[in-house]
């Protein structure tokens, strides 16, 4: 479909996401139907639902670990040539980081790696990458046996080794303790400042509050509303939302 | 002469008997090569069998598994047809050399590794497929990164396949032949010393392929526990 001449993929954006009528089936069950969903350039987008509504499911999706039973997942960039470009330039940060047994800067310089980045450069971008995030003192410690809020910031500073133009994070938060999930939420700020675009998942309420540009609200597999957070939080469009808000629709 | 035999197997040890050293040298010699030349297949193979899916997959790990157990008098009798005059590569002229008998325990030693990497790697990957799909990589490229990660568990293969390398005798005598400072080696030595009755030699080799047996399984201990401490 795409010309050749539509060169080069690299400076152009893959943005705005865009999901039309995607459906995903597991056996004859049903887990996301018809979502709708465009994700813009800039922002904080966070997907909320009782457990089960399919966010992670839709993180997924979105990342393309998962292709979709029917519908479209469509990127700004699109076409055969922009794949390994649309890959390289995302990255995702999982509920329970999963960390080679290796050290700290061993797992960056492998992701960097993974991504075509030149051997020279890997150990530079790596040992910034545990800078910014407070990981340094701590760069040739074996990854598996950090802490669970160091380990979890290891995955952050992965990901940012990466310079993705867009992050997804699947509830990174959700096995932490409160120091560590601050730690968490400062690096999302870290990250938006830099101009990243986040997308993630939580069933922190608080801290749906205090990230959210924009929600996403998920309930049994259907998208019910994609609004401003400040008018997701004061006026929710649907009664689930309603009842999730009130807490009477969790878990 | 009127030395008890364990006396004398002390001493020869302790002296390093010639012959005895020649016999010791020669069995790791060998088996150690045969080890070697079943990990750098047996190891990649293993991985290819748990990251890709195709027919037959099944049948190729059933008999990879099966084949952990091949009597090695059967691998030594299947080697001996494939290397004797009027076998298919007869031509070589290869039974009854050093050569032939790292050939047959490759072939006793190679499915143990394949198999416990094949075990291993399928593991480690569906803890690590989510996340290494999203770092980009491909089933192909995992491999090296697998084979790494799991390097721990994957030495104890190796190590275990170097048990049953040194430890087996059928196999070796049969394309081997036992030839005196040729193919002789440890388990061939002791067999044929005990029936001739020269007990010294016979149970000071028996003592050090015990001692060996001790250090592989002190060893596999070790890397375990190292693992889990430091590595977690």
């Amino acid at each position: 479909m795409s010309t050749a001449a539509k060169d080069p993929v690299r400076a152009a954006s893959l943005l705005p996401l865009t999901l039309e009528q995607v459906c995903f089936r597991h056996g004859d069950q049903t887990l996301l139907q018809d979502i709708n969903l465009s994700v813009s350039e800039r922002g904080k987008t966070i997907v909320l639902g009782p457990n089960g509504a399919g966010k992670s499911l839709l993180m997924r999706l979105c990342h393309g670990l998962l292709d979709p039973s029917s519908g479209d997942i469509r990127w700004a960039l699109d076409g055969r040539d922009a794949a390994p470009t649309i890959r390289r330039q995302q990255a995702m940060v999982f509920q329970r980081p999963v960390l080679l047994r290796r050290s700290a800067l061993a797992n960056v310089v492998h992701a960097l790696a993974l991504q075509g980045v030149a051997r020279a450069e890997r150990t530079a971008r790596g040992e910034e990458a545990l800078e910014r995030f407070g990981l340094l003192p701590l760069a040739g410690r074996p990854a598996r046996v950090m802490s669970g809020g160091e380990q979890q910031r290891l995955a952050l500073a992965r990901a940012w080794a990466l310079r993705p133009e867009i992050l997804f994070l699947d509830e990174p938060t959700s096995a932490l303790d409160p120091s560590a999930v601050k730690a968490v939420e400062d690096a999302v700020l870290t990250f938006h400042a830099a101009g990243t675009r986040i997308v993630m998942t939580t069933h922190d309420l608080g801290q749906a509050r205090r990230l959210a540009d924009d929600v996403v609200f998920l309930c049994d597999g259907r998208l019910l509303e994609h609004t401003p957070a400040e008018t997701f939080f004061r006026q929710p469009q649907s009664a689930e939302a309603a009842a999730f808000l009130r807490g009477d629709l969790v878990w | 002469m009127d030395e008890n035999p364990l006396t004398q197997a002390f001493r020869l040890i302790l002296e390093l008997d010639p012959a005895l050293v020649g016999i010791v040298s020669l069995s790791l010699k060998v088996s150690l090569s045969a080890v070697a030349v079943a990990a750098v297949l047996g190891l990649p193979l293993g991985a290819l069998l748990a990251l890709y899916r195709f027919r037959g997959r099944g049948a190729a790990v059933a008999s990879l598994n099966a084949l952990m157990g091949l009597p090695p008098v059967v691998a030594g009798l299947m080697i001996y047809l494939l290397l004797s005059r009027a076998g298919p590569l007869g031509s070589l002229g290869l039974l009854f050399t050093p050569t032939a008998m790292i050939i047959v325990q490759t072939l006793l030693v190679f499915p143990i590794i394949a198999a416990l990497a094949r075990q291993v790697i399928e593991d480690l990957w569906d803890e690590y497929r989510e996340q290494l799909q999203s770092l980009g990589s491909g089933r192909l490229r995992a491999i090296p990164t697998l084979l790494w990660d799991a390097r721990f568990s994957l030495v104890t293969g190796v190590l275990a396949g170097f048990g049953r390398a040194s430890a087996e005798v059928g196999a070796v005598l049969i394309v081997g032949g036992n030839i005196d400072g040729v193919t002789r080696v440890m388990t061939t030595a002791i067999a044929l010393e005990t029936s001739r009755g020269n007990l010294a030699l016979a149970l000071g080799l028996g003592i050090v392929l015990m001692l060996l047996g001790l250090l592989i399984n002190i060893s596999i201990y070790v890397i375990g526990e190292q693992t889990k401490r430091r590595l977690g």
